[in-house]
């Protein structure tokens, strides 16, 4: 009756109830069972399957990212402050991800297209929010307002827990490394030209400084904004992160936007 | 081993394990549990056919139901606005100066501003728009305007805000900064305050005050007028009354003169901004909403 080489059913094994048991294809299961190897092989097997239908679609479909115009490579004094944020973990409490629904977009504006965090590496979209969203962020507040807000969030806004910054402020930064940083997003994918990589360092300082010659750096990043961000003499931190938080948002024109319905 | 194993459970029969005397029953699963297995499988064959789903060459399976995210979102806020379709007609094109005499268009206009202001305009001004004391950022409930508290001026200012660089109308006043660009001595600094202090009547050095009244005249009253009770049209602030903007001590003062200030409001016109910007009707609402909090202008 048994086929050899399979597990022999015990004699007494019965089906549901007092129904006698019957051999079934579901029974085969019990090879799986019985043999370690070959179920780590196809847990696996189905779980390589799973990923691969839901990831590798997202390297070939053409709509996965839309275009939308406006979008650039973050300059190198945005890319630093960036840095900073991550440093800092504020992905912790602040999100960048405006999701589709009628309340968020209300509040924080047109809600977030996959094109506008194509430069980000790591993205910084979160799920927690134990502060508000930033992915727009930038221009809703005036420099001075961050400034203070980073330094002592409870002195402009009482009810507030998040933690002082004050340190940013006092730590002043060098264009030392900033090639480096513009090198490592390029060599991830972010595609920099070797122009801005050639002249990343001065793009970093003339950002930073309204009388600068910054004509080619607005050139090689659209929109860029110079200004002494902190209103405090060299670069700190703080220039960094609040010339990352004042273009947060802010490359994508919505007006001459049209959101294609179907995706 | 034993040979003397009991269980109630005969008819189960074992699996046929066996370690150290202990067996393991065959039970099988109970009827419940299987047939919510098989549901969750029928369910999620027809979540695949309904919904968007398997990604093919060119794009995912659409789903019979047709749904899209962006889609509902579109469509909800569709319907929030058809809802209100009337009253925000109303509000767009409303003679703001006026609108307090329709009650139903004024409160639709107050309770939306309120919301508008606590998502944008709080951070700033304070949740209950009392600014922060000294601290740069204007207090709303007091009947004191730096540029203007009558309805359509505070519209204004929303739609343009003071000196950015989003709105080429933005309010634009600067205060030149007295002592950092030289054009005042720190002692000529000194009885300036003391005469600035002097003109809300605070407590002040009588010599000093007299000293600093010449260079008053010379330096801020084209600005702050003569008796320093500013001027909206420029936005120079009102320095005879008991307001401070940056502080009204000696040292606020003085450092005030040294450096100057320089606020900022950002554009809240949605043309001003790539997103998340305000529409005419809600330009027109928060400034409802500022204007009944507290001005009589």
């Amino acid at each position: 009756m048994e086929k050899p080489g399979k597990p022999a059913m015990p004699a007494n094994a019965t089906g549901v109830g007092d129904r006698p048991r019957k051999r079934t294809f579901l029974d085969k299961h019990q090879i799986i069972e019985r043999n370690a190897s070959l179920l780590l092989v196809g847990s696996l097997l189905v779980v390589s399957i799973g990923g691969i239908v839901e990831i590798a679609p997202l390297f070939y479909l053409e709509n996965t990212i839309e275009e939308v115009e406006g979008m650039r490579p973050y300059s190198p004094l945005e890319l630093t402050g960036r840095e900073i944020y991550v440093r800092e973990g504020c992905y912790t409490c602040h999100s960048q991800m405006i999701r589709p629904m009628r309340d968020e977009v209300e509040r924080y504006g047109h809600y977030s297209l996959a094109a506008e965090s194509m430069y980000d590496h790591p993205h910084q979209w979160g799920s927690k929010r134990t502060g508000p969203d930033l992915a727009r962020v930038g221009g809703r507040y005036s420099d001075a307002w961050h400034v203070d807000h980073l330094k002592d969030p409870q002195s402009v806004v009482p009810e507030s827990i998040m933690p002082p910054y004050a340190y940013l402020a006092d730590t002043m930064i060098t264009a030392e490394y900033t090639q480096d940083l513009v090198k490592a997003h390029a060599a991830v994918g972010v595609p920099y030209t070797d122009e801005m990589i050639e002249n990343a360092a001065a793009d970093f300082i003339a950002q930073a400084d309204p009388f600068s010659d910054w004509d080619d750096l607005v050139e090689r990043y659209p929109g860029a904004q110079v200004r002494n961000f902190d209103d405090a003499p060299g670069i700190s931190e703080m220039d960094a992160l609040v010339a990352y938080l004042q273009m947060l948002g802010t490359l994508v024109d919505f007006s001459t936007f049209t959101p294609v319905a179907s995706r | 081993m034993s040979n003397d194993t009991k269980h109630n459970d005969a008819d189960v029969g074992t699996t046929g394990h066996e370690w150290d005397g202990i067996e393991e029953l065959n039970n099988p699963m109970p009827r419940w549990w299987v047939w919510c297995f098989y549901l969750t499988i029928i369910w999620g064959i027809g979540y695949a056919i309904a919904y968007p789903a398997w990604p093919l060459i060119n794009g995912a399976t659409k789903g019979l139901l047709g749904y899209s995210t962006r889609a509902e979102v579109a469509r909800d806020i569709a319907r929030v606005d058809a809802a209100n379709a009337d009253l925000v007609d109303r509000l767009t094109t409303v003679d703001l100066t006026t609108i307090r005499d329709d009650a139903e268009l004024h409160g639709f206009a107050v309770n939306a501003g309120a919301s508008i202001f606590a998502a944008n305009c709080s951070q700033c001004h304070g949740r209950g728009a009392a600014g922060v004391q000294a601290g740069g950022y204007p207090n709303l409930l007091d009947d004191a305007w730096l540029w203007g508290g009558e309805i359509e001026d505070i519209a204004f200012t929303v739609t343009h805000g003071i000196r950015n660089e989003q709105s080429p109308d933005s309010r634009y006043s600067q205060m030149p900064a007295f002592g950092k660009d030289g054009l005042l001595m720190d002692d000529e600094i000194e009885s300036l305050a003391h005469f600035v202090l002097s003109l809300s009547g605070r407590d002040h050095d009588a010599d000093l005050a007299s000293e600093g009244a010449p260079l008053f005249m010379d330096n801020c009253a084209a600005c702050h007028g003569d008796a320093g009770e500013g001027m909206i049209e420029i936005g120079a602030p009102n320095l005879s009354d008991a307001i401070w903007l940056y502080g009204g001590s000696f040292d606020d003062i003085t450092t005030s003169i040294h450096n100057a200030r320089f606020g900022v409001m950002p554009a809240w016109a949605e043309e001003f901004r790539a997103a998340g910007g305000l529409t005419p009707a809600e330009v027109n609402a928060v400034a409802a909403y500022v204007h009944q909090l507290g001005s009589t202008q």
